[in-house]
């Protein structure tokens, strides 16, 4: 009864007016500090509705949100989010949105010159130092995204939530910045939670595959583990067994027994 | 635009065999090149309003030229006024003074009653924009009162303040702050949903998500709102002060027209435009500064 995050029974209805709307039903899961868990659905299923739960932004209908046996029902800075869009503010430069975040979350705790440092330690550590003083529009979207993950880094989440990060992002950005993401895990040993799509993507980085059921009222239909070594690089798992057998795993998931039927 | 196409002609000009002569003619000619482009910009943009400001002087004067004309012609106002044209800062009496002195005292007034209608309309607008109730309850009232026109205004104010310095100051501040809260108002409602939750995340207090997401977000509706209203403002001086008497150039056109002195109110008729194009023009590049990143 000690998990780091558990998901107690989540029950999520929208309603409008008269009509109700189940996304999600009867969802539970626990994650372990330092735990790496993807979810991946067919679109429509409610797993960026989860997200919003778990960070705060959306509330539950029913059942709860505990982090660290403390039931969370707002947003907060010690659940970051890395969102889909990359969400940095077009009239601050990089260095400036990333300071908004760690002025506010430790204007108190911190002297100018540590927040400084540790604003700078942020753009370091996703390789954007070189790009401090310009502004969102004047870079590009892999950027953007990662100038993203500094902000959401530098608020020392308890848990990091990725929504869907790299889904607007090409073949070859992506894989680039999916190696920024499992380094960065491997220094800070921070938890996560990604969104995704991509099966690929969720096998790699992954130490869970959480595998949700098609909507309405969508719930965890399958639980993959992936029991590869860290640190793990592309080239050799595309013959490794282990890889192979969860890629399977989640392809067979999400094709052969929960297949979008709508989608055409 | 034009000017690069011309350079760039110059070039292809030049011989082609010979590439590096026109490398190294080209950087002691450089300083000069950059003078000719300031002074091509400069003959682009001010060539074609003077020479129709020079056209439409000779409808006008050919117009009115002749005698028994009901308005002056330019040779005219020239003659009579010149005065005030040459020297507007002077100061003959209490009442004989330049127009530049009754331009700012004008302008004084629209500078407060302008001001405390940013500042009202800003807040309040901020308010109604965060709220569906108050934007559902407020805005049908706002826009029934938006139209009213500034001079309806005017007995109101002048029965409530007893004066017609504040009652002046009232018509511009209600008359000017419609467009900056409506205009407010709607830029806050199209704060983007992604800066909102980047708020929440970060729990910003209502000071600081005003200060930090909320007025840089909504900044380009508000320099829109602010620039209609900066001209309402001057719109609407001029039609009290020309009801409220004292000194300023509404009521120095209503005094002209009084002992018919047709070739001041021309004049006069010249500084409005020029001064309310100047406003304008001073809000839009505010705008344009604050609005630059987003």
């Amino acid at each position: 009864m000690s998990a780091y995050l558990k998901l107690d029974h989540i029950c999520k209805t929208f309603r409008r007016g008269s009509v109700e709307n189940d996304v999600l039903r009867d969802i539970n899961l626990t994650i372990e500090k330092g735990e790496i868990v993807s979810m991946i659905g067919h679109s429509g299923c409610g797993k960026s509705t989860l997200l919003n739960l778990i960070a705060g932004l959306t509330k539950v209908t029913s059942g709860a949100v505990l982090l660290e046996d403390r039931e969370v029902n707002a947003p907060g800075p010690e659940r970051a989010v890395v969102f889909q869009n990359h969400s940095l503010l077009p009239w601050l430069t990089v260095y400036e949105n990333v300071a908004l975040a760690v002025n506010k979350v430790f204007g108190a705790q911190k002297s100018r010159g540590e927040r400084k440092d540790w604003i700078e330690h942020n753009l370091d550590l996703v390789q954007m130092t070189h790009a401090k003083d310009r502004r969102p529009s004047e870079i590009s979207g892999g950027m953007k995204q990662r100038v993203g993950i500094a902000r959401a880094l530098a608020m020392e989440p308890k848990i990091l939530l990725l929504d869907e990060p790299f889904g607007a992002l090409d073949a070859l950005t992506r894989a680039h910045l999916q190696d920024s993401v499992m380094q960065i895990h491997a220094t800070l040993k921070n938890t996560m939670i990604m969104i995704t799509h991509d099966v690929d993507e969720a096998v790699l980085l992954s130490d869970r595959i959480v595998m949700m059921t098609n909507g309405p009222s969508a719930t965890i239909g399958d639980v993959a583990l992936v029991k590869l070594e860290r640190p793990r690089h592309r080239l050799e798992l595309v013959s490794d067994r282990d890889y192979i057998a969860a890629r399977e795993a989640v392809l067979k998931f999400l094709y052969e027994r929960h297949r979008f039927v709508e989608a055409a | 635009m034009s000017l690069s196409a011309v350079t760039s002609k110059s070039e292809d000009a030049t011989p082609s065999p010979v590439k590096i002569l026109p490398l190294n003619v080209a950087r002691p000619g450089a300083g000069s090149r950059q003078f000719r482009r300031f002074g091509q910009a400069l003959v682009n943009n001010f060539v074609p309003p003077i020479i129709c400001a020079a056209i439409l002087l000779l409808i006008w004067q050919i117009a009115f030229g002749r005698a028994g004309a009901t308005l002056p012609a330019p040779t005219v106002v020239w003659k009579e006024a010149s005065d005030l044209i040459i020297d507007p800062f002077f100061r003959n009496g209490p009442q004989d003074i330049g127009l530049g002195w009754r331009t700012l005292t004008s302008l004084q007034r629209v500078g407060i009653g302008f001001s405390l209608a940013s500042a009202v309309g800003i807040l309040v607008g901020a308010i109604v924009g965060q709220s569906i109730w108050a934007m559902r309850g407020l805005d049908p009232i706002f826009q029934i009162l938006r139209t009213v026109p500034p001079l309806a205004w005017l007995p109101i104010s002048l029965a409530a303040f007893r004066d017609s310095q504040p009652s002046a100051i009232f018509v511009i501040f209600i008359t000017s702050i419609w467009p900056i809260l409506i205009n407010t108002a709607v830029g806050v409602r199209n704060i983007p949903q992604d800066y909102r939750n980047v708020a929440q995340v970060l729990r910003l207090n209502h000071f600081e998500f005003f200060w930090k997401i909320m007025m840089p977000s909504a900044a380009p509706y508000i320099f829109t709102g602010l620039r209609i209203g900066i001209g309402l403002a001057w719109l609407a001086i001029v039609a009290a002060e020309m009801l409220t008497g004292g000194v300023g150039i509404g009521f120095f056109i209503w005094d002209a027209w009084n002992s018919s002195r047709l070739p001041d109110i021309v004049v006069a008729l010249f500084y409005i435009g020029a001064v309310g194009f100047v406003l304008d023009r001073i809000v839009g590049f505010i705008g344009h500064l604050v609005a630059r990143g987003a």
